[in-house]
């Protein structure tokens, strides 16, 4: 008996809890200033992504959630209808756009660098060719005075130290970059290893996340991984300069990331950066996008909220956005990229009717 | 709506009232409403339980579909689109090799800690003091033995010269040695105190030194108990994720050494279901489905251990 009136006095205070839960919802929604936004993804542009969705809170009050889920979780959360908008480090290929439910759009926001990281104590500025990153990622070279990588860098005093190589060990877009630029470097790679957001690699130790990688090689003498530039300045970690397409020592900085990005952009915006023919440009540069429904009626989804969703993007794609980029180490997107995501938002719709 | 909670009590305290004295029709119904009630709750429960098994088996039905049994066997996993493949055997291996390692570490400690706590210094303030120490160790959250383990033991273990950085299965096996000391510590403890008194008395009246009455009356008596808490221990080393996670290196290959890095199921899973669909994420599930497979028998037979030899 005395179970059995709790389970309903905890039914009766359930039921008394969600219906005022209900009726702030609904009047949040007819405000469109208050709409609530869920969004997940990628890891990758989670800093610019957390810092910016604050500002724009702030500004205008729609609250948006970002879960950092990673890139697959994104387009699967997307798919299942459960978030307003996903994130993506890879675009989807037409194969994957065509298991959608419904038609989706990409939007860039933002340009990013993978690095190269290292931790070796007073030797800065390494720099690696094709050729090494390569033998180093294949294990082939597996020391640090290797005479390899002596002949490329002559001034520096490298250790007699092993290369501890550190991998994601969970799927991620980051290294979907990083092994497309493999790929398009090394036929070897492309042969053995190939491009993927989770790959069987030849040699290295898993660590988890963009974080993981990034505490992992920081604590690690004489290690080497590839993380989201963010992370490594964030962690004031060395990073390495590559030899790009042209032949050019290059660090990863807003200009040289930027200069990847100068090429043709094709309408849907769905193309990889890496390994650029900009002379200037740093090789593992890329954009990442945010992935959408052209149609926004689904699921019993408010006016209110697709319109808050477009324009949070809208303004994510501005000037004012974009500037911020910098703060965080990503680089704006060029202003063709910028035109283009603002065209492909003009298309999107709500009932069929464009919403901006 | 206050009206009907407050009749609910009310009504409440009558049924008992009749519990109480003993009536015949009021006190029946009540008992009747408490056992439909536990009877639900029961229900619920096994409804819990038999779904998860249910939708891990319909999860892993793809993989194994796909790969046979050769998935149990197979030490081939390749999530690259285009040769995919899966197989199990590197995380199999890895959660075996740690978690026995684990457990054959932790056997001389754990069973000194539990003689000292049950026996030589039983009710003194030193066993307390230890006692309470073994009950906080058991405490810490898995994720905190982690950090400890990244943090202090492995550049420890790097100043000894260990290879690979310090990850891999040695200091995976440390780690989870020193998770599970606490739990066979108490466990055997338990067992240990429950041993009779008339019966080390009846030794000692013969005789018998200490060290004669724990080797020939105290283990011989707890023995079986003893054993099933460490079983059961192991168990709980099978599935241990974060600490391990943080430690292991999380390569996917059969460790092929002491001190190389591996994976374990339970980490693999932690690892890699964010970012799996399809074929990967039903091997993902069929790895969870071997693991709770793996756990359920190794505690079964604990169980068995301890209803057979008590």
């Amino acid at each position: 008996m005395k179970q059995l009136a709790i389970v309903i006095l905890a039914v009766v205070l359930l039921q008394a809890c969600s219906g005022t839960s209900n009726k702030k919802a609904d009047e949040k929604s007819a405000n469109i200033s208050n709409v609530s936004l869920t969004a997940a993804g990628a890891t990758f542009p989670m800093p610019y992504y957390n810092m910016v969705f604050k500002t724009y809170g702030d500004k205008t009050g729609t609250q948006i959630t970002y879960g950092g889920i990673g890139s697959g979780g994104g387009i699967r959360s997307l798919t299942d209808k459960v978030v307003d908008f996903g994130a993506t480090d890879a675009y989807l290929d037409d194969a994957q756009m065509a298991e959608m439910p419904a038609e989706i759009v990409h939007i860039p926001t933002v340009l990013g660098a993978v690095v190269i990281a290292y931790n070796l104590e007073g030797v800065d500025g390494l720099k690696l060719s094709s050729e090494l990153l390569e033998k180093i990622f294949m294990g082939e070279i597996t020391k640090w005075n290797d005479s390899k990588i002596k002949s490329i860098n002559p001034d520096l005093n490298l250790p007699d130290l092993a290369i501890t190589v550190i991998v994601r060990s969970d799927g991620s877009g980051t290294t979907h970059i990083f092994s497309d630029y493999m790929s398009k470097i090394s036929s070897k790679w492309a042969d053995k290893v190939g491009t993927g957001k989770s790959l069987q690699w030849p040699v290295g130790m898993g660590a988890k996340g963009n974080p993981g990688v990034a505490g992992t090689i920081s604590q690690t003498r004489g290690a080497v991984g590839y993380i989201g530039s963010e992370y490594a300045f964030a962690m004031k970690i060395q990073t390495a300069q590559l030899q790009n397409s042209s032949g050019n020592f290059v660090l990863p900085t807003i200009e040289t990331v930027s200069a990847a990005a100068q090429g043709e952009i094709p309408a849907d915006t769905r193309i990889m950066l890496t390994n650029s023919a900009d002379p200037n440009s740093y090789p593992i540069s890329g954009f990442t996008w945010i992935i959408l429904y052209k149609e926004q009626n689904y699921n019993n989804r408010t006016k209110e909220q697709a319109l808050a969703t477009v324009k949070l993007l809208d303004w994510l794609v501005s000037e004012e956005a974009q500037g911020e980029a910098e703060k965080v180490h990503y680089a704006p997107l060029p202003a063709s990229a910028v035109e283009k995501a603002k065209s492909i938002l003009r298309g999107v719709t709500f009932d069929g009717t464009p919403l901006i | 709506m206050s009206n009907a909670i407050s009749s609910l009590f009310a009504g409440f305290k009558k049924s008992s009232l009749g519990d109480l004295g003993g009536l015949g029709f009021k006190g029946l119904s009540s008992d009747k409403i408490t056992k439909a009630v536990l009877l639900l709750s029961s229900f619920i429960i096994l409804l819990v339980a038999g779904g998860m098994v249910y939708s891990l088996v319909e999860g892993a039905v793809p993989a194994f579909r796909e790969f046979g049994f050769g998935f149990v066997f197979s030490n081939n996993w390749n999530p690259t689109s285009g040769s995919e493949n899966y197989g199990a055997l590197p995380f199999i291996a890895g959660t075996i090799i740690t978690s026995v390692l684990a457990l054959l570490i932790s056997l001389p400690l754990s069973f000194s800690a539990s003689l000292f706590l049950g026996e030589y210094y039983r009710g003194t303030r030193m066993a307390k003091v230890l006692g309470m120490m073994v009950d906080l160790l058991a405490g810490i959250p898995s994720i905190v033995y982690g950090l400890w383990a990244f943090y202090v033991l492995r550049p420890f273990l790097i100043s000894m010269g260990l290879p690979n950085q310090g990850f891999g299965v040695f200091t995976a096996s440390i780690i989870l040695a020193i998770m599970i000391i606490p739990y066979a510590t108490s466990l055997s403890n338990e067992i240990i105190s429950m041993v009779p008194n008339e019966l080390k008395e009846a030794a000692y009246s013969l005789g018998a030194t200490k060290s004669e009455v724990i080797i020939n009356v105290t283990i011989p008596s707890a023995r079986s108990g003893i054993i099933a808490g460490y079983i059961l221990s192991f168990g709980r080393a099978l599935g241990e994720t974060m600490a391990v996670t943080m430690i292991i290196g999380n390569s996917n290959v059969v460790p092929n050494g002491l001190f190389s890095t591996g994976n374990t199921m339970a980490s693999v899973i932690a690892n890699q279901f964010g970012e799996a669909d399809g074929l990967k994420l039903s091997s993902l599930i069929a790895i969870g489905l071997l693991l709770f497979l793996l756990t359920g028998i190794i505690n079964a037979i604990g169980k068995f251990i301890i209803k057979k030899m008590a």
